[in-house]
């Protein structure tokens, strides 16, 4: 049992979660995640830990309502109980010193670069961030991400707030003014961080990704997160879930995770939810 | 399920001489059309008329065979005795000084193997049926047992962390905490049983029996920790710097093996663990009432020959599938899977497609299964374990018409302990690597059995390791200084 100190609705449907997992917020690193289990029937969600807080004894999760299983979590008042709390599960990110970083975060991805990048800053590499959305209101964490970037880029995709583009446009631009980049770290959609990794394969950048397949346990038991690394299988709860995006067979991964589409309606719809 | 009223009346003796003995009994059970519409236990179990019976069969040898081929040398015809004599709690308190689980090795040990296989009447064909008897009296005791504990030494002072909660780690907790010790179990999942919960169905092994097992333990007094995946939650170090004066890691079987033929990536391919866990551990099939999804596939083709093929493609068919098939390699000697696995498997109309092996799984445009492509076999030269090698026939390739495939050739070792415990050794497949009698691991204070230790195994031969660990971890401890 995990009690919710806080609950905020950041953005239209995305919530943060503070939850009591003092064990979790002590041990964890940044690029590590937890798997929550709201009640008895509830899905087993993997999240990354967004924030921990040591002395409160609290870690934070960040997420997008997409299905019945987020919009449930979602709904956990504060005081209220999150039956299971996994974690932290998964490598942690290899933080080393490498000189300019360059962290692109898209949509609710931005909630899973975000504690990388404030290591890598603390690790003391120039960070370079940014962030994108679908549009002004979706954008999220950008004080919190100015604070621990040196500079930071904004973009969305309609242009209602800062500028139009996709942050692979904003990228581009920032590779082109020709500072050494020594990694890019690409997290946000599927779509977006396969387009990330072909701007940083032509400029021959390493580029880390963080995989979101669909996971159950998270321990290495069921082979359900399987991705392909260079027509190699591997899991991403004990391999990742970060891989050299440069090896990542998306197309793979985007498959994958349309495996329930028809399942996820037929629940949505038991639950009385209206599917956004 | 009242077993009563659906109970045959038992098998007479046949007509003739005085020494005709009664043929062996039957499990009254759920005829095969309706069983394959439900999840609920295949057999109903013995009454108490048909369990006297079929111990009145046993000859009470002098030197019983029998236990000999038990891993855990349980005195059986002293129980079978006090069956036959009608003292079923009695019969109870001789199982459980051997076998801590009975009522779930009654229902899933391959009896046909060990016990059975050795007993005398077995010549003549019919043996005693051991496991049967067992599972009666476990299930009796269970259901109208006054719940007496059994003794407990006197408090040692000594902490031990159990790693993993399946078949090994519960019996060796349940040991040592008779011994004394404090005993905290560290589970990664939510739920306590490993195999017995996550991988075995609930039609062969009834979820409540696991948990009236596990609540048993905890009266006795064993901790459970859940959500504690050992190495990531806390290392096996921080454990023995924390208080604990010995570890024993049961954590089984892990990561499962995947044939490595193109398609094995579309959707619909599942591994048998992924499968078994979505419809046992999280109930996928009262989705959506609990919310993890599964594809109930129409046509499933579930690829294996064991126990855990056997259980995939008999929970396809309660998932609704119009047809199951199976594809196996070699013929059906060499199937690993228990006998009346397979035989209840073909009642409930599963088909086998023997000597076949999958070459290719074929996808459609949204990249979900439609097809799997296989080639037959035919039985070569005996290779080094002696049985004849399955070798491909050329140009036999031919289509299954599947929506749904299930891999189930195996799993290697649980990865999060060895990739974080300094100083354990592993064996070439990342097995830890520990001695056979006590347990013991290359690192001081360290103990591992079950599946981690050996590689896919019984949950007999688990809960053996776990015994023999605990009197070795009981001895280890015990020669330390006392702890405060
Ligand atoms: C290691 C890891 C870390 C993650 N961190 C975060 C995070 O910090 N914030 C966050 O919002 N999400 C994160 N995710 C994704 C999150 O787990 C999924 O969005 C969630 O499981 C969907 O559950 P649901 O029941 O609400 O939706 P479902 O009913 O399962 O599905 C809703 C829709 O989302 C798709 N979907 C299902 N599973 C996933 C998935 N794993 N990833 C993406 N789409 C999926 C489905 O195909 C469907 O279209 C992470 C995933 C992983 C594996
Ligand atoms: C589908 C299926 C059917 C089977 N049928 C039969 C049968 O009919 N008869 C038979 O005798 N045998 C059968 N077996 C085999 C038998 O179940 C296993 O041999 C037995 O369960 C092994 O026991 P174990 O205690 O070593 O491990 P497991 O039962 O695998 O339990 C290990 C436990 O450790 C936990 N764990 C893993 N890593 C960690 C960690 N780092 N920290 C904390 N916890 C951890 C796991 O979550 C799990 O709960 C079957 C197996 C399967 C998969
Ligand atoms: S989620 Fe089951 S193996 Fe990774």
């Amino acid at each position: 049992m995990a009690k919710v100190v806080a609950r905020r609705e950041i953005a239209p449907q995305t919530v943060l979660l503070e939850l009591e997992a003092p064990k979790i917020a002590a041990k964890r690193r940044p690029g590590q995640f937890v798997i929550l289990k709201k009640d008895e029937a509830g899905e087993r969600i993997p999240l990354t830990i967004a924030m921990a807080d040591h002395a409160r004894g609290t870690i934070t999760v960040i997420f997008q309502m997409v299905g019945a299983g987020t919009r449930g979590l979602g709904a956990v008042p504060v005081g209220g109980e999150v039956m299971d709390v996994v974690g932290p599960l998964g490598k942690p990110t290899d933080i080393h010193k490498v000189g300019t970083v360059v962290s692109v975060g898209g949509g609710i991805g931005t909630a899973v670069a975000y504690p990388i990048a404030e290591a890598m800053k603390a690790m003391g590499n120039r960070v370079i961030g940014i962030i994108g959305a679908r549009n002004k209101d979706l954008l999220i964490l950008e004080d919190e991400f100015r604070k621990v970037a040196d500079e930071l880029l904004v973009t969305t995709d309609d242009g209602s707030y800062v500028r139009k583009g996709f942050v692979t446009d904003v990228l581009k631009e920032v590779i082109a003014r020709g500072a050494p980049i020594a990694e890019v770290l690409a997290i946000g959609p599927v779509p977006m961080m396969k387009a990330v990794c072909k701007v940083t394969k032509e400029a021959g950048i390493k580029t880390v990704v963080s995989l979101n397949p669909i996971m159950i346990d998270g321990t290495g038991m069921c082979g359900g997160c399987r991705v392909d690394i260079g027509g190699q299988t591997k899991f991403a709860c004990v391999d990742g879930p970060e891989f050299d995006g440069h090896l990542v067979n998306w197309d793979v991964l985007g498959t994958r995770l349309s495996a329930y589409k028809a399942h996820e309606q037929e629940a949505c719809r038991l639950h009385g939810a209206e599917k956004r | 399920m009242t077993p009563e009223n659906a109970n045959p009346s038992p098998a007479p003796a046949p007509a003739g001489g005085k020494k005709q003995r009664p043929p062996r009994q039957k499990m009254p059970e759920q005829p095969a059309a309706e069983r394959v519409r439900n999840f609920n236990e295949v057999p109903y179990g013995y009454s108490a008329d048909l369990a006297q019976l079929e111990a009145s069969r046993c000859l009470q040898c002098k030197k019983p065979a029998c236990v000999d081929g038990c891993p855990v040398c349980v005195d059986i015809p002293g129980f079978i005795k006090k069956v036959a004599e009608g003292d079923f709690l009695g019969a109870a308190r001789t199982l459980k000084a051997d076998n801590s689980l009975p009522a779930v090795c009654g229902r899933v040990c391959p009896q046909e193997e060990q016990c059975e296989k050795l007993c005398v009447l077995a010549k003549k064909g019919e043996s005693v049926a051991v496991g049967r008897l067992e599972r009666f009296v476990a299930d009796y005791e269970r259901e109208r047992g006054t719940g007496e504990l059994p003794p407990k030494a006197p408090p040692s002072g000594f902490r031990v962390a159990v790693v993993g909660s399946g078949p090994a780690g519960l019996t060796c907790a349940g040991e040592l905490v008779k011994k004394g010790h404090r005993v905290t179990v560290f589970e990664a999942l939510h739920k306590a049983g490993g195999v017995l919960v996550y991988g075995i169905p609930e039609f062969r092994l009834p979820k409540a029996i696991v948990g009236a097992e596990v609540d048993y333990l905890r009266r006795l007094g064993v901790e459970i920790e859940f959500n504690a995946p050992v190495g990531k939650s806390e290392t096996v170090d921080e454990l023995l710097a924390s208080g604990f004066d010995a570890v024993f890691i049961g954590t089984g079987a892990g990561l499962p093996y995947f044939m490595g033929i193109p398609g094995e990536n579309l959707i619909g391919v599942y591994s048998a663990n992924e499968y078994l866990t979505r419809s046992n551990l999280m109930k996928a099939y009262l989705f959506p009432e609990y919310a993890t999804p599964i594809i109930r596939g129409r046509r499933v083709a579930t690829i294996g020959g064991g126990n855990v093929a056997m259980d995939a493609a008999r929970t396809a068919l309660r998932l609704g599938a119009e047809k199951s098939i199976i594809v196996y390699r070699r013929s059906r000697q060499e199937m690993p899977a228990r006998i009346e696995e397979i035989h209840h498997a073909e009642e409930e109309g599963l088909e086998f497609q023997l000597l076949t092996a999958p070459v290719r799984v074929l996808g459609d445009e949204a990249g979900r299964v439609k097809g799997l492509e296989c080639l037959r076999m035919e039985l070569g030269e005996p290779d080094a374990s002696g049985r004849r090698r399955p070798v491909p026939i050329k140009g036999s390739e031919y289509v299954l018409d599947v929506d749904t495939v299930v891999v189930a050739i195996g799993n290697g070792p649980n990865p999060l302990i060895p990739q974080t415990t300094p100083g354990l050794a592993t064996g070439k497949h990342g097995n830890i690597t520990a001695d056979e009698a006590t347990g013991q691991t290359s690192k001081p204070g360290v103990f591992a059995g079950g599946d981690i230790v050996t590689g896919a195994a019984t949950v007999i031969l688990a809960m053996g390791a776990g015994r023999r660990a605990a009197t070795a971890i009981d001895a280890y401890l015990r020669a330390k200084k006392p702890a405060g």
